[in-house]
């Protein structure tokens, strides 16, 4: 009983890991209030997922003064901050998102950066 | 000394002040930190800042109806949970009601990438979520410094912490910070420079491999605080600083007396023994009988039915029972009957200052007439001579408030020169009486004198100190030519005293049998003399009468021959005249 079991969750993970580069990225951005630099790095997210992703992401806005619960459930403590909870492992990149390099290797697209600029 | 809580009193309603609840830390504060201002407390790894922290908020909660919040950058809320429970502090509940939100700060480095400018109004907004949503008053940060780990650029965490700490106060919330303490400034990163109101700094110092925690108010603008360097400890119930000088000299005191349980030592006292509620010290080097006579003390306020505590350092309670039982001190009916309560602990098994705390806990929960510390001298080996005066000071500070008898006795490392540490402590206490050993014809004797007795009239005298199945009396040593003799030579004196003594008054009886014989000699002598002289009397008288007779016979032959010869009276007469001399030349 517990092997099936144990060889069915094996199953779904070889399942999931095959399937990771077709699923979407996911991007959570939490800002604090309209600011400039909200403004700027809700521009530079944009940005950035339609040139690096093509349509395959997620991308989730959060004014943390609007819901500050979820400041607190997704453990922040700068704004603003772009959170890739997907794929693992979870990223947090801090800041206005202008430091290019920086954003790039948070994200793993080193390669592509580069070949960018 | 000017720093007296009254006096305290008027700055302190010009400064609101937020009182923690922690024992002794409002006292040292003149009434709590300073409401609606941020406080630094900081000190080194494990030295009590989160519990100190964590005390100030629960207290908050259950004592002044103050709601809290507990952000935490080191802990989680569930760590934190079993970590104050060990102080018997409920967390869980208190979140369950409200009264206290722990909010995690968690801040992975190794996940964070810094993508240019950013503030920390994420942290902002979760504190103020979390003020708002209890309504709560106070506010603990621990540790902030995490964030310096966990967030690069440095320029601009400051420059937000700042701002964080001009925030908190704008939001009127009473702030506890605490901070790892740095190497050349009291904190590892300067934290110092932006709370400017109070500042605590928390110690943890190893002495002789015992470690004693402190706690010193660095900084508390606008208001008088105690500078000193403050002991403090953690037991189950919480922490208590301990303010050496919180009580002053200003106790009452009684008049009453009470005995010694030695009735010669009450005579050396004035005839009546201690004063009740005065501190008494026993000094004397090993084997002098110190705990007997501390035994004796107790058993005698034990009868009179006063509780009596017992501090044990060396001896565990069953082994002073059966060693009292020895000399006729029978301790245990008082144990069983609760009026006599051993406590017994090793010295090195905390630091004084825990045995400080302990003792006062028992004290306060048995609430003795009497207190016994055998021998406090243990004690230094607990802390050095300073700190154990320290110590003792507040011991009996305390002692005296609450109008408590104590006997220390104290142990004296041979010799005759009195340590200096004793000298110190001597002039805490009112009575000193000192044990000590007598050496001499091959014994050893125990001798005891009072040193000194404040406020009584006593005995100068030293006495021996007898101790037998029927426990202790005191005798009067010989003092004589020779010096003072105590033991077998004061027994051999007193018998040679005896004997000559005797010898004197059989030689008197001799001397009077002598003369009473001689005067019964004369007497006889006289008596025969006198019974010759009335042999000779009587010889006399015979003789006399012999005399007269013959005369008369001769006359009156004469009479009746001249009768014959008609011879005249004449004749009668002349021969009258002669005849006696006639008649003795015959004899």
């Amino acid at each position: 009983m517990k092997a099936k079991r144990a060889s069915g969750a094996t199953k779904k993970f070889e399942r999931a890991l095959a399937a990771a580069p077709g699923r979407k990225y996911v991007l959570r951005l939490y800002v604090a209030g309209a600011t400039n630099r909200s403004r700027h790095a809700v521009l530079r997210a944009r940005e950035l997922c339609e040139s690096e992703f093509g349509g395959n992401f997620e991308l989730e806005v959060i004014d943390v003064y609007q819901q500050p619960i979820l400041a607190r459930d997704g453990q922040i403590v700068a704004t603003p901050t772009l959170v890739r909870e997907f794929p693992l492992p979870v990223r947090r990149l801090i800041g206005n998102l202008s430091n290019t390099a920086e954003l790039f290797v948070g994200l793993d697209l080193g390669t592509r950066g580069k070949t960018i600029h | 000394m000017k720093n007296t809580p009254p006096k305290s009193v008027s700055p302190a309603v010009r400064f609101p002040k937020c009182p923690t609840g922690i024992s002794g830390l409002d006292e040292i504060t003149g009434g709590g930190l300073p409401r609606g201002r941020p406080t630094l407390v900081c000190g080194g790894t494990g030295c009590g800042k989160t519990l100190l922290a964590a005390e100030f908020l629960v207290r908050g909660a259950t004592q002044f109806g103050e709601p809290g919040v507990f952000m935490c950058f080191e802990e989680t809320d569930a760590e934190l949970r079993i970590n104050v429970a060990s102080l018997g502090f409920d967390l869980g509940g208190l979140v369950r009601r409200k009264k206290i939100v722990i909010e995690h700060v968690r801040i992975e480095r190794n996940e964070i990438y810094e993508t240019g400018e950013y503030d920390l109004e994420g942290l902002f907004v979760r504190l103020n979520y979390a003020i708002d949503s209890i309504g709560a008053k106070r506010v603990v940060l621990d540790t902030l410094e995490a964030l310096f780990a966990g967030l690069p650029n440095e320029a601009i965490l400051r420059a937000e912490l700042r701002r964080l700490f001009r925030w908190l106060k704008d939001k009127g919330v009473t702030a506890v910070i605490t901070a790892e303490r740095g190497r050349e400034q009291l904190t590892r990163h300067g934290l110092e420079e932006y709370v400017s109101d109070c500042v605590i700094l928390l110690d943890h110092r190893v002495h002789d491999q015992i470690a004693t925690r402190h706690l010193r108010v660095v900084k508390y603008r606008g208001a008088m605080h105690g500078t000193n360097e403050f002991p403090f400890l953690i037991a189950e119930d919480g922490i208590s600083v301990l303010p050496i000088t919180s009580l002053g000299l200003n106790y009452n005191v009684l008049n009453g007396r009470i005995s010694t349980g030695i009735p010669r030592l009450n005579a050396m006292l004035g005839g009546r023994g201690f004063f009740r509620g005065s501190s008494i010290l026993l000094t004397g080097t090993p084997g002098t009988g110190k705990t007997i006579t501390a035994a004796c003390f107790a058993q005698a306020s034990a009868k009179r039915g006063e509780r009596v505590l017992f501090f044990s350092f060396e001896e565990s309670p069953n082994q002073i029972i059966r060693n009292m039982r020895s000399v006729g001190l029978r301790l245990e009916p008082f144990v069983k009957s609760g009026l006599l309560r051993f406590h017994a602990t090793r010295p090195m098994q905390y630091g004084l200052e825990m045995h400080l705390a302990i003792m006062f806990k028992e004290i306060a929960a048995f609430r003795p007439r009497v207190v016994v510390v055998d021998p406090i001298t243990s004690l230094i080996a607990a802390g050095t001579d300073f700190e154990t005066k320290g110590m003792v000071t507040r011991l009996i500070d305390y002692l005296k408030s609450e109008k408590i008898t104590s006997l220390f006795t104290s142990l004296t490392h041979g010799g005759h020169a009195l340590q200096q540490s004793e000298i110190a402590m001597s002039s805490l206490m009112d009575s000193w009486l000192l044990l000590q050993d007598f050496e001499g014809n091959g014994e050893r004797n125990r001798v005891l004198y009072v040193i000194k007795a404040r406020g009584m009239s006593h005995s100068n005298q030293v006495r021996e100190f007898v101790i037998s199945s029927r426990g202790i009396d005191l005798v009067d040593a010989y003092i004589g030519p020779n010096g003072v003799l105590t033991g077998a030579s004061r027994l051999a004196q007193a018998a040679r005293e005896t004997a000559e003594a005797l010898d004197g008054k059989q030689e008197a009886a001799r001397r009077k049998r002598l003369l009473e014989r001689k005067r019964a000699t004369i007497e006889q002598q006289i008596a025969g003399l006198r019974s010759e002289y009335e042999a000779d009397e009587v010889e006399l008288k015979r003789m006399d009468e012999q005399v007269g007779a013959r005369a008369r016979v001769l006359s009156s032959e004469r009479t009746e021959l001249g009768r014959l010869r008609h011879a005249d009276a004449l004749v009668t007469a002349g021969a009258d005249a002669t005849g006696p001399n006639r008649i003795i030349e015959n004899d």
